[in-house]
């Protein structure tokens, strides 16, 4: 049974891989639009990959981590993984029947797309 | 050795300053302890949640309050 994450928006950690593609950019862009509408906190993926010690602590005391990749290659969710980090949830925007190309000037609706998705699935697990 | 805490003048904060005086009491050592509430100096160690410490430059922890016995581990 999934766990409940008895937790405030500020320890719900968002990790977009932000990767040079529509898909990435769009994964990056969820992050921004969850992160204005409260239900999560934007964090740095980059800093996990460069093992910065205060973005490793300060993920440490996160709650629920969740990683949003643009395509199958996986680079937020291997980057956290490699890092020893638990994902609580998961999703790659291809997933959601968004084709990865190289424009990376997101449409804003797909924006809306993965970010609502991602919603829903942070309500379900806060039990709201 | 120096221990920084930073965070700015939170609760936890401010806990987190009180144990560290206590565990540097209690290990007899020269420590130097200090409050960071610079939020630029505070970005600068990658910090993203606080309060967190510091010792010698390498943070130790954020976003939590660890306990006194758990700093004086790292004082020694």
């Amino acid at each position: 049974m999934e766990e409940k994450c008895l937790c405030e928006p500020t320890e719900i950690l968002i990790f977009p891989c932000s990767g040079g593609s529509n898909v990435g950019q769009i994964a990056n862009g969820a992050g921004v639009k969850l992160t204005q509408s409260r239900m999560g906190k934007f964090f740095c993926l980059a800093g996990i990959g460069g093992h910065i010690p205060g973005m490793i602590e300060s993920t440490k005391a996160g709650k629920m981590l969740i990683a949003i990749d643009g395509c199958p290659v996986a680079c937020a969710k291997k980057t956290l993984d490699h890092a020893g980090f638990n994902i609580d949830e998961y999703v790659q925007v291809t997933d959601l029947g968004i084709e990865k190309n190289s424009n990376l000037d997101p449409n804003p609706s797909d924006v809306v797309k993965v970010a609502d998705h991602l919603a829903s699935l942070i309500s379900r697990r806060r039990g709201i | 050795m120096k221990i920084e805490i930073l965070g700015m003048g939170c609760a936890n904060c401010n806990k987190l300053y009180q144990n560290a005086l206590e565990a540097v009491k209690l290990s007899g050592k020269e420590v130097q302890v200090t409050k960071v509430e610079d939020i630029q100096k505070i970005m600068s160690y990658g910090v993203m949640s606080t309060p967190a410490l510091v010792i010698d430059g390498v943070v130790k922890v954020a976003g939590k309050v660890p306990k006194v016995e758990e700093i004086k581990g790292w004082i020694e």
